[in-house]
């Protein structure tokens, strides 16, 4: 893929702020493509992870917030796991996505930054997911009400899915990170 | 043996059976799975998408009352398991993250809970030769393609879990069940695991891929160790049947539910009757082959 560099101000450093928060440096990434040939989504996807690494290498800005891979990788870390250079490629993209939630830049088909929130949430008030709550409030909130209602009626019949949530987790622990994380989380 | 038992958010819904096998399993080989009271979601995919230091402060919370246990870790659920090990490999590799996570949990912990999968603690601590003398039922020849998808053995330097490109713990596990493991290239692909509800297509591109391999190296059914995996590959086949004109029909069932029927356990107590695609040629062949 040719990657464009647009030369007008940038809103966001994104180079360094990937560094940043995945403590990876991308300069040690010789461009081999190995993380690109054994990525499972790229077959899917027009941006590939090489392409991702060499867009922060030229410090190519938000615009990779924009890269159909952003939301699409499926955090399978085959990628990091046959890099020569031990780039942890899933961590960069992890990056990404926090950046992208955090500069309001993820508008993707899907919307799993929204799921990602609900799933939280349910954590956040259980202490453990609720798959029903978290599954309704995620069709709410992307309209997506007709997909897969076939599968409801069969997975309650065989009990493959729990009807209420679980109120047996001690949430010491997890009340205390969540009201740390409040602002970063619920933003 | 005894062992603090992670059982994960999807023992209590989407892989009930999955819990109901493990749970069967241990009781049959002694041993001793003492759930750890008041366990909390290790965060899965999306902490880790969300916010690194969550992300490590939830499997950390529960790694921290493993350890006011003084027992080892078992956790089952391929997800947690991954999300376990990173927490530990920060916590022990960086200072200012155990710092952190410190302060986050009020108390410190210095990753030094070890943490085994129970395929682990099935061919490690309790040995093939125990597990085979236990066993009352075989396989009887059932071709099994194993599958380990992502998050057991990727990224090895964190899981430990075997060879990253061509593990065989579940391989040895069929073929002491006196199954035949097929030797197949997509054991550790990706199924599209979380993307379950957000991006369906994508699973089922990546369902299809690894089904249709399956398939072709003549697997009778699939073996697997992680709960997305198996919602993923064995309910969405109607869907791909549906949208790729296939004509998948493979029952894809966790490794400890055949253990079970080899171990003599009803396929109601292994939780049997939730797979979609019906195992009941499985259940039948390991029934008549004493």
């Amino acid at each position: 893929m040719a990657i464009v560099i647009n030369k007008e101000k940038k809103r966001v450093d994104l180079t360094t702020e990937v560094q940043k928060i995945s403590g990876i440096d991308i300069r040690s990434c010789l461009q081999c493509k190995k993380c690109s040939s054994g990525c499972p989504v790229s077959a899917l996807t027009k941006v590939h992870p090489s392409d991702i690494i060499r867009g922060l290498q030229l410090n190519a800005g938000d615009k990779l917030f924009d890269s159909d891979l952003v939301w699409m990788c499926a955090s399978c870390e085959t990628c990091f796991e046959r890099c020569p250079m031990k780039i942890n490629m899933a961590a960069v993209m992890d990056a990404l996505r926090i950046l992208a939630v955090r500069n309001n830049a993820s508008r993707q088909k899907g919307n799993v930054a929204l799921f990602n929130k609900f799933f939280l949430k349910t954590v956040r008030m259980f202490g453990r997911t609720y798959d029903i709550g978290m599954i309704a409030a995620y069709k709410l909130g992307t309209s997506s009400y007709l997909k897969d209602t076939d599968k409801f009626p069969m997975m309650l019949l065989k009990g493959k899915i729990a009807l209420t949530p679980s109120f047996k987790a001690d949430k010491k622990y997890t009340n205390r990170i969540f009201a740390r994380k409040h602002d970063r989380i619920n933003s | 043996m005894k062992y603090a038992y992670y059982p994960g958010c999807s023992a209590d819904s989407t892989a009930r059976d999955q819990y109901m096998s493990v749970n069967e399993v241990a009781t049959a080989l002694n041993i001793e799975l003492s759930e750890l009271k008041g366990w909390t979601c290790c965060g899965s995919t999306p902490a880790h998408h969300t916010d690194k230091n969550l992300s490590i402060a939830l499997p950390a919370a529960n790694l921290l009352m493993a350890k006011k246990t003084g027992l080892d870790m078992v956790v089952f659920c391929a997800a947690c398991y991954n999300r376990m090990k990173a927490a530990n490999h920060e916590i022990k590799t960086n200072p200012d993250i155990r710092k952190d996570i410190a302060a986050a949990l009020g108390e410190d912990y210095d990753g030094s809970v070890k943490v085994h999968h129970f395929v682990e603690v099935l061919l490690k601590d309790i040995g093939a030769k125990k597990i085979q003398n236990a066993f009352t039922h075989s396989l009887d020849g059932l071709k099994v393609a194993s599958y380990y998808g992502c998050l057991l053995v990727r990224p090895h330097d964190v899981t430990q879990f075997d060879d990253p490109e061509n593990p065989v713990l579940l391989d040895e596990l069929v073929t002491l069940m006196g199954g035949e493991s097929v030797d197949w290239p997509h054991k550790v692909e990706c199924c599209g695991g979380g993307f379950a509800l957000t991006r369906t297509d994508i699973v089922l591109e990546l369902s299809d891929s690894i089904l249709n391999m399956a398939k072709a190296s003549g697997a009778q059914c699939m073996a697997v160790a992680c709960p997305m995996c198996q919602i993923n590959l064995d309910m969405r086949q109607a869907d791909i049947n549906e949208t790729k004109s296939r004509d998948y029909n493979l029952p894809v069932v966790y490794i400890t539910q055949l253990l079970g029927l080899c171990l003599g356990v009803s396929p109601k107590k292994l939780g049997m009757d939730k797979c979609v695609v019906s195992p009941k040629p499985i259940i039948e062949l390991v029934r008549t082959a004493e």
